[in-house]
């Protein structure tokens, strides 16, 4: 099945994060028509009762909002939706934070790491796309 | 949503044996729900019960108003256990027969299903893997414009490609006004496709609720509860 659930949480609640998720990163634009509920029951793999408690939560969150006949749709609202995209990435953040504080990282220490990482994984991945392309030289070389 | 299936003290006794003892429950339409419980533990002798397969020893078992019988056929679509189709037919030949025998089937909607899976008509049962056969065992039932479907173990011993396309055919099959019992021992795989959970143990309830309740009350799965409460 194409979602993956969590154990030990309500499905509900978990589809309405992963539905939430798309809305703040823009897969469903601001406005835009969510797909029907029996379709989004389908791709997750879930039913369709649990996917609209999952939308009824969205809902009452204010993100998303519905028209009787028209569907559902995303909010206008570009405040409350980036409002939201900081909320969510601010409690990674935190979870992150903690974690790291398990290994002995403390906050500054934390940013020098977070550089140095972000640093190494550009250089290898330059790296690793320059050989793509030497490789694809040598065999256009060969022919 | 009204009450679509009641029992009332239904008990079945093999003998000695007890396989369903003084069930009380009701049922409402527009839900999909498992019935989950261990070999032995009596749900093939209640979804039998259901199907007037058997009579109860004792108690009422109503299904819209009326028992089991003639009037209920139409309302019921069961998948047994087993296979019964005549393996010496074609699909076309079990699709007249189905087409014949129940009032309510939706030929057009079968052969769609059929053809998504690229099963055709002239194909033979025979030379059919388990797998095929049992998905198109569920395609005939879930053909049906039932109000009831019980399904009996529809998900054991197929792969996990063909347990996906059996859970989307349940789940794209969803109708408010009709139910869905599913009968099985695998629950993680159908959890989250379910709205209510029955387990059975020794012909007892022990529990009937939605499974976002048991996964809000207990911290975690429906599966893990069940390896709990039947733990051998």
């Amino acid at each position: 099945m194409a979602w993956e659930f969590e154990s030990g949480l309500p499905i509900y609640l978990q589809a309405a994060d992963m539905v939430q998720k798309r809305v703040i990163k823009g897969d469903y634009p601001r406005g835009s028509r969510l797909p029907a509920v029996r379709d989004l029951a389908m791709e997750a793999g879930v039913n369709p009762n649990t996917m609209q408690r999952a939308l009824l939560l969205l809902e009452e969150r204010g993100i998303v909002f519905s028209q009787r006949t028209a569907g559902r749709f995303v909010t206008e609202d570009a405040q409350l939706l980036e409002a939201l995209k900081y909320q969510t990435a601010r409690k990674q953040v935190l979870s992150f934070v903690k974690r790291m504080d398990e290994l002995g990282y403390g906050p500054e220490e934390l940013e020098v790491l977070f550089r140095r990482v972000i640093q190494e994984e550009s250089t290898a991945a330059q790296i690793s796309s320059e050989n793509i392309m030497a490789g694809q030289e040598q065999a256009h070389g060969s022919l | 949503m009204s009450v679509l299936l009641e029992c009332r003290n239904l008990t079945k006794r093999f003998g000695k044996v007890e396989a369903v003892s003084n069930l009380t429950f009701t049922m409402g339409s527009g839900r999909i729900i498992g019935l989950l419980g261990p070999n032995g533990s009596g749900k093939t002798t209640l979804t039998k019960m259901i199907n007037g397969l058997l009579t109860p020893t004792k108690g009422e078992l109503y299904i819209q108003g009326e028992k089991p019988g003639a009037a209920t056929h139409g309302l019921v679509s069961y998948l047994p256990d087993k296979n019964y189709l005549n393996k010496r037919q074609k699909v076309s030949q079990v699709l007249d027969f189905f087409d014949d025998f129940y009032e309510d089937f939706n030929r057009r909607k079968a052969e769609s299903m059929l053809a998504d899976l690229q099963i055709d008509g002239s194909m033979s049962l025979k030379s059919m893997s388990k797998g095929t056969l049992e998905k198109l065992q569920l395609i005939l039932v879930m053909s049906r414009e039932a109000k009831l479907y019980v399904l009996d173990e529809p998900i054991a011993g197929v792969d996990p490609a063909a347990r996906d396309y059996i859970l989307r055919t349940i789940i794209s099959n969803y109708n408010p006004e009709a139910t869905v019992l599913i009968s099985t021992h695998l629950i993680a795989d159908i959890e989250q496709v379910l709205d209510d959970v029955i387990f059975i143990k020794q012909g007892k309830i022990e529990l009937f609720a939605p499974v976002d309740m048991v996964r809000e009350k207990e911290g975690r799965s429906v599966d893990a509860l069940f390896r709990e409460v039947f733990r051998c």
